[in-house]
């Protein structure tokens, strides 16, 4: 028995993944909205990039269906179910293993004992001063120093064979696919995308996609039995707090932008278009808020926050519900301080289009303004707002560890990069040096970035060819 | 153009009000005074007047906008409106919530912040500018294309992994500087240079990708291709004219951050130990000194709205087609 929760940020990440469908589904048949995202999709780079950037939203999403598990029943008749106050999700069943086998404090990836030396109970009753057993990493070896290496290698090995084939099945399942839609053979294709004379760079993707496969079975089978990033400060496994992070990041990223876009769009196209007084007063409402610098206001409208969540607890059943309202904050917050340049640009281009000739012609057949402005103005200044989305993004993941390290960030609660780096940043003066949860949190959010930074490359290019170069 | 500025800085004064509006409603009409008190005193068990003599002593036990048993003026100047937000309007910020004169320690803590924001400021933009100028003068070859990614990359690493990794390798491994801390004077220098490298570095990724776009605009234009046909080798037209002309939108577009180098930088200053204004911020918004946090917000708008004016200056200084209206 469970109880799902649809958290806040649920409730958006899902009314966003609907609008990207309902988008695509709307440009398919459209040839000139269809015709940059082709062009995007024709870069190699942009390509594996995708690739990345899918394996990340894929364990986003997974992790976006929470639900409360019911707890057991004691007495016999019992009239009520009641239901844990923890919020799990999706990831946390199936990471469920990560999650309990909690060691006792930090242990290096792939170690077999404590990072600390403990007093012990030797076997003949004499007490030795050494490095204890872990309670789960590397727990089936018989003996840890001697059978590792191997033991690691035999499990990769096996896991990347496992992954090995299951990425053949999805080339194989891929090249089936284009032969059909081409009406071709299935081993001419396979010849046409093996040597990469495909318009869509098919072997780059798959090549990409057979390389994360292949590492993330890798990770998952050894991750059943080590602690294959290592375990921070409280004995918690790196890996599943890394892995946790990426839908806080995720989370930042594209809602702030879907928080933000309807004032800049809405407003921008108003100022540019109807000038006068309501141009002033978007002028001045912008300006305004640019003046403030960012991180101050989102410090002080964070402060303000934490003190009314903690002068009202009525309000949250769960301490998920608590720290989702945090984050939801974080990313409205974010989103006012980041509309401001969106809705200038929105304003310039739209000060360029009301003269061009079309919106001439539709003042002259005596169109509205406001449908001039839907109908006209706004389908012609969409490129500038996709590739504003997708650059701003990058920034946000970078803005969330920053923040978080400022205090103003994401609930201490919440698992993000942001937090990770934090609790880490002062290990490293110990000896020997506690590196896995900085690296660990700079490697995953390295890969997210750049991945995202080179897509928005190729968007922007495909969309903006004027801007290219940059 | 006394009078232009004039006519600026009477502009920049309803924006000014805009801020403080925005800063009183956020600290003091969202969560009001109790609620702060509270926070600060510990949430559980608190009396109600340890609560009034909290409120007492900082000032905020008066009415918000109107004080009906105050007399004459005294009705609205006895308010937290006036006495804690129009007063910043004087740069009177008053005491912080632990006592201390707020516009002592900033007019104290400025300096820190300079020598380390200011040395980071220009080294940075010589660097961008040469790295910049470097990949414009291969451009489309295999070093141009190598060399963006690499820029994408050094921009995709997080800021928190240059310093921390700087700090890490320089002054941990290699012993060559103090790993933080401060000192008055020529002694700061040793202090300083550590962070203001890892600015720099920090800095080059999307700095020359940003100056090497400007210098491509530039190289795409007619004087340039007249340059080349005349004869002139390619360095002297990209050092002679190129440079010269992209200055322009560089340095017009540098105004801005000027005046905020003075607020300093809130990371670098908490991670080395460097008691500027960053530091400060961090630490009061740590503490949740928000008389300190509400100052700093005022001042940093201050000194973007002041950049701001300058850059629009800067613009008809350089520029003589723009006109001043």
């Amino acid at each position: 028995m469970i109880k799902p929760v649809i958290l806040w940020t649920d409730a958006l990440v899902y009314l966003l993944i609907a609008a990207v469908i309902a988008f695509a589904w709307y440009a398919r048949g459209r040839e000139h909205l269809r015709a940059p995202w082709a062009r995007v999709l024709e870069s190699r780079i942009a390509i594996v990039s995708l690739v990345i950037l899918s394996a990340y939203l894929a364990v986003a999403l997974l992790d976006s269906l929470h639900f409360r598990p019911a707890l057991e029943q004691r007495g016999e008749q019992a009239q009520e179910t009641y239901y844990s106050v923890e919020v799990l999700s999706a990831l946390d069943v199936i990471a469920r293993p990560l999650k309990e086998r909690a060691e006792k404090t930090y242990s290096a990836p792939f170690a077999t004992r404590l990072y600390a030396r403990e007093a012990m109970e030797g076997p003949d009753g004499v007490t030795v001063w050494d490095y204890p057993r872990l309670r789960h990493g590397g727990a089936h070896l018989a003996d840890p120093d001697a059978g590792r290496a191997g033991d690691i290698a035999r499990r990769a090995l096996g896991a990347a064979a496992a992954g090995g084939a299951l990425w053949l099945l999805l080339a194989a399942l891929v090249v089936a696919g284009i032969a059909r839609a081409r009406a071709e053979g299935f081993t001419s294709t396979l010849a046409r995308v093996a040597a990469g004379r495909t318009r869509i760079p098919w072997r780059a993707g798959l090549f990409a996609a057979g390389l994360l496969i292949v590492l993330a079975a890798a990770a998952v089978r050894l991750a059943g039995v080590y602690h294959i990033l290592g375990t921070d400060q409280v004995g918690q496994d790196v890996f599943y707090q890394a892995v946790k992070s990426i839908r806080t990041a995720l989370v930042i990223g594209t809602l702030t932008t879907l928080v933000m876009l309807p004032f800049a769009v809405l407003l921008g196209i108003m100022a540019g278009y109807l000038r006068g007084w309501i141009d002033d007063l978007i002028q001045y409402l912008y300006t305004t808020l640019n003046s403030i610098p960012g991180v101050l206001l989102i410090a002080s409208a964070i402060l303000m926050l934490q003190v009314y969540i903690d002068t009202h607890p009525e309000l949250f059943q769960t301490d998920a519900e608590r720290a989702d309202m945090r984050l939801l904050f974080l990313c409205l917050i974010l989103g006012v301080t980041s509309w401001t340049g969106l809705c200038r640009l929105l304003r310039g281009e739209a000060l360029k289009l009301r003269e061009v000739e079309y919106v001439q012609a539709a003042v002259a057949f005596g169109v509205t303004r406001l449908r001039i402005m839907t109908r006209h103005l706004l389908p012609n200044v969409m490129h500038i707002v996709l590739i504003t989305v997708v650059l701003d993004f990058s920034g946000l993941v970078l803005a969330e560890a920053v923040l978080s390290y400022v205090g103003v960030g994401v609930d201490p609660s919440t698992e993000s990069w942001g937090n990770m780096i934090n609790g880490a940043r002062l290990e490293m003066a110990r000896e020997p040096m506690v590196w896995w949860s900085l690296a660990a949190a700079f490697a995953f959010m390295f890969t997210l970035v750049l991945a995202a930074n080179l897509f928005s490359d190729a968007v922007r290019d495909a969309f903006d060819p004027r801007l290219r170069g940059g | 153009m006394l009078n232009y500025i004039l006519r600026r800085v009477l502009y920049a004064l309803p924006i000014l009000v805009g801020v403080n509006v925005i800063t009183f409603v956020l600290f003091f009409v969202v969560n009001t005074p109790d609620d702060m008190a509270r926070m600060q005193l510990g949430m559980k068990h608190v009396t109600p007047e340890a609560v009034e003599q909290w409120k007492q002593e900082r000032g905020y036990d008066r009415p918000v906008l109107y004080n009906g048993a105050a007399a004459g003026m005294d009705r609205f100047t006895d308010t937290i409106f006036f006495d804690k937000s129009l007063r910043l309007f004087v740069f009177d910020f008053g005491p912080s919530d632990a006592g201390r004169d707020i516009g002592h320690d900033i007019r104290q803590r400025m300096w820190a912040s300079l020598a380390l924001a200011v040395p980071i400021f220009i080294i940075g933009m010589l660097t961008n500018i040469t790295v910049a100028l470097l990949i414009a003068l291969f451009r489309a070859t295999y070093v141009d294309v190598v060399a963006v990614v690499a820029l994408v990359v050094l921009m995709s690493i997080s800021g928190l992994f240059y310093i921390i990794a700087g700090q890490y390798l320089v002054g941990k491994l290699l012993h060559l500087v103090p790993i933080s801390g401060y000192d008055d004077g020529l002694n700061a220098v040793k202090f300083v240079i550590l962070p203001v490298l890892i600015g720099v570095v920090g800095g080059i990724g999307s700095g020359s990708r940003w100056y090497r776009t400007i210098f491509l605009e530039e190289i795409g234009k007619d004087y340039v291709r007249t340059a080349r046909a005349k004869g002139a080798p390619e360095a002297a037209v990209l050092f002679r004219h190129v440079l010269r002309n992209a200055l322009i939108p560089i340095l017009t577009g540098a105004v801005v951050v000027l005046p905020l180098l003075f607020l300093g930088s809130l990371i670098m200053e908490s991670f080395f130990g460097i008691p500027g204004l960053g530091s400060y911020t961090i630490d009061a918004i740590n503490t949740q000194d928000f008389a300190v946090v509400r100052s700093m917000v005022f001042l940093g708008s201050v000194l973007y709205i002041i950049g701001l004016m300058l850059t629009d200056i800067s613009y008809t200084l350089v520029d003589p087609r723009v006109r001043l209206n």
